[in-house]
């Protein structure tokens, strides 16, 4: 009983995830399947970008440039080299590694704002060079030949099968996140979060440390990316790197709550879900951008701590289960 | 070498507009530390206040740039009352979301208003020849333009009782409001200001380049760039930044193509921001 009580934040979070995923299990419906597939990416990029943003309190405002990188890479290697779906996710997920393993030398040694525009010049520079990468079709991008399904037994099947893998992969995340969240590593990484300085002096060494949880914050999109544009069968410089999804997968670990668990996870839900609402309803269509904007004004305004964060101030004896 | 020559002249020109809206950008961060993620947008603004001007009450562009001002100044000052004054001693995501909402808003009603259709003005005006460079009237008189906004701000700044207001709670906010500067009332100043740069830039680019309302964001990134070159928060650096990068994009073309000029621009970038993080003309961290 005692472990059950020691898990319960995990737990809350991964029931949380799967009661979103079993409507079009059980419907088997395609289209709700296709909504719930965004939503369980959404959630795969906010909990990632949240061991960076919520846990170290560096913001990354070029993050999609590992979900981009990735997914060039991936698209590569099954377009022009033949490869499984599994090598590319692989691959996707490791060289995004590798990306934010060399910029996290680089980079992570600026603080605050400055960092902050780093990563947007990263995410520039990487989209600008792609565009001129001939092996990866340059501006136009690349296109995946149909017959790329039938080793998946066709597209429709392949179609339900990318979903699954999302749903474990979102798993994955989730576990993740909770395993950095209460461990020793990600005891320090909340201390650089609260003041950098100190935490050094008390023997965190910062700079492995923020490396480290740059890299684990970009594999998991990287590995994404790979099954995204498996998915969607051709892949383009503006595509792959839209600086808006960077920020607005900010907005959904904001909205959720920075630095827990449950938070990123119910902030990407809230947000697709009223994305989805906003673009389909025909008195807010057209100015669904200016809603979502608003709101996040009204966020960092009034609610900066998120709905998690506000619910564990406002309910201090559930905070065991909100994580 | 003709080539190189007209490109160089070109890039010059537009230096001196990109230096304006750098300014803008560079001037908030010096004063509040805040960056303002909504400044692509207000140059855009900046390009419709002209256009609107020009194409349904047929109001010269020159005069619309003047109005475009007044109207920037005033947009600044409102949005720092509504999205900045509340986080202004937050941490740096509170008003860098912040002013980022204030970005999707306006790109958002100006989508929904004007769509992403390209636009521009119809403005001949006379062109120099040079031996093989021809400059053409309207990027001259728009560099003019620039370069005169530049000195009024330095006296504006340095010679005026509200510039030097500014400058004070730029070194020292809580000293400043120790001898009795009204600091939030400098504060929204200097964002109106910052935010009346972006929309001259923007008037003047309207005058000679066809835009539309996303246009504001490439020069946004520029203003980073050119910010970041010439330290942020230093606005003579700023001028002086828009011209190197005025240059790198008339004689980056001569040697290669053209779609590798983002690339060097924002590789350039990350490395000054690492190297030398207070710009080419700023002093040792």
């Amino acid at each position: 009983m005692n472990t059950l009580k020691n898990y319960a934040g995990l737990l809350t979070s991964l029931v949380v995830v799967v009661l979103i995923a079993l409507a079009p299990i059980f419907s088997g419906n395609a289209a709700s399947r296709e909504v719930v597939f965004t939503i369980l990416r959404a959630i795969v990029l906010a909990s990632s970008l949240n061991i960076l943003l919520g846990y170290t309190g560096y913001v990354s405002f070029g993050h999609i440039v590992f979900f981009g990188f990735g997914g060039y890479v991936g698209f590569y290697l099954i377009t022009a080299q033949g490869q499984s779906l599994w090598v590319a996710m692989l691959a996707g997920g490791l060289v995004s590694g590798l990306l934010a393993y060399l910029l996290g030398k680089a980079i992570l040694r600026l603080r605050g704002a400055y960092f902050a525009l780093a990563t947007i010049g990263v995410n520039e520079a990487v989209r600008a060079f792609i565009n001129n990468f001939e092996p990866f079709g340059g501006p136009t991008g690349m296109t995946m030949n149909f017959s790329v399904y039938q080793q998946y037994g066709g597209a429709m099947q392949a179609l339900e099968m990318t979903f699954y893998i999302m749903l474990v992969l979102t798993i994955l995340v989730v576990i993740l996140s909770y395993v950095v969240r209460t461990s020793k590593f990600g005891l320090g990484l909340l201390a650089i979060r609260e003041d950098e300085d100190a935490a050094e002096v008390m023997g965190v060494v910062a700079p492995d440390a923020k490396t480290w949880a740059f890299v684990l914050s970009a594999i998991f999109p990287g590995m994404v990316g790979a099954l995204f544009f498996f998915k969607n069968g051709s892949v383009e410089p503006l595509d792959a790197f839209p600086l808006h999804t960077s920020i607005e997968m900010i907005v959904m670990v904001m909205l959720g709550g920075q630095g827990t668990v449950l938070g990123p996870i119910l902030g990407a839900a809230g947000y697709q879900r009223m994305r989805g609402l906003l673009v389909t309803s025909t008195i807010f269509k057209n100015i669904q951008l200016a809603v979502s904007g608003g709101l996040l004004l009204l966020i960092v305004l009034f609610v900066p701590a998120g709905i998690i964060g506000w619910a564990r101030q406002r309910w201090p004896k559930w905070r065991g289960v909100l994580q | 070498m003709d080539f190189i020559l007209a490109s160089l002249a070109d890039g010059l020109l537009l230096g001196f507009i990109y230096g304006i809206a750098a300014m803008g950008l560079t001037l908030i961060w010096g004063v509040m530390n805040v960056i303002n993620l909504a400044h692509g947008p207000i140059i855009a603004l900046g390009m419709f206040t002209v256009y609107l001007l020009f194409t349904f009450l047929g109001i010269p562009p020159y005069v619309g740039v003047l109005l475009a001002a007044v109207f920037g100044l005033l947009l600044g000052i409102i949005i720092y009352l509504i999205a900045v004054q509340g986080v202004i001693d937050a941490p740096h995501l509170s008003s860098l979301l912040a002013t980022f909402s204030v970005n999707m808003i306006i790109i958002g009603i100006g989508t929904a208003i004007f769509s992403t259709s390209p636009r521009n003005i119809d403005l001949q005006l006379w062109s120099v020849s040079l031996g093989p460079v021809t400059l053409q009237g309207t990027r001259v008189v728009a560099s003019l333009i620039a370069v005169l906004v530049t000195a009024a701000l330095y006296y504006f700044l340095y010679r005026t009782r509200q510039g030097k207001y500014i400058r004070a709670v730029a070194n020292n906010r809580a000293a400043a409001e120790l001898v009795g500067i009204p600091s939030n009332r400098v504060l929204a100043l200097s964002f109106g200001i910052g935010a009346m740069l972006a929309t001259i830039a923007g008037a003047l680019i309207a005058t000679f380049l066809p835009f539309n309302i996303l246009a504001g964001g490439t020069y946004e990134l520029k203003s980073f760039v050119i910010g970041v070159l010439g330290g942020l928060g230093n606005p003579v650096g700023a001028l002086v930044g828009g011209l190197i990068l005025g240059l790198l994009e008339g004689i980056v073309p001569t040697f290669t193509q053209t779609t590798w000029v983002p690339v060097i621009e924002f590789v350039l970038f990350v490395i000054i921001l690492l190297v030398r993080p207070n710009g080419l003309f700023g002093g040792e961290q």
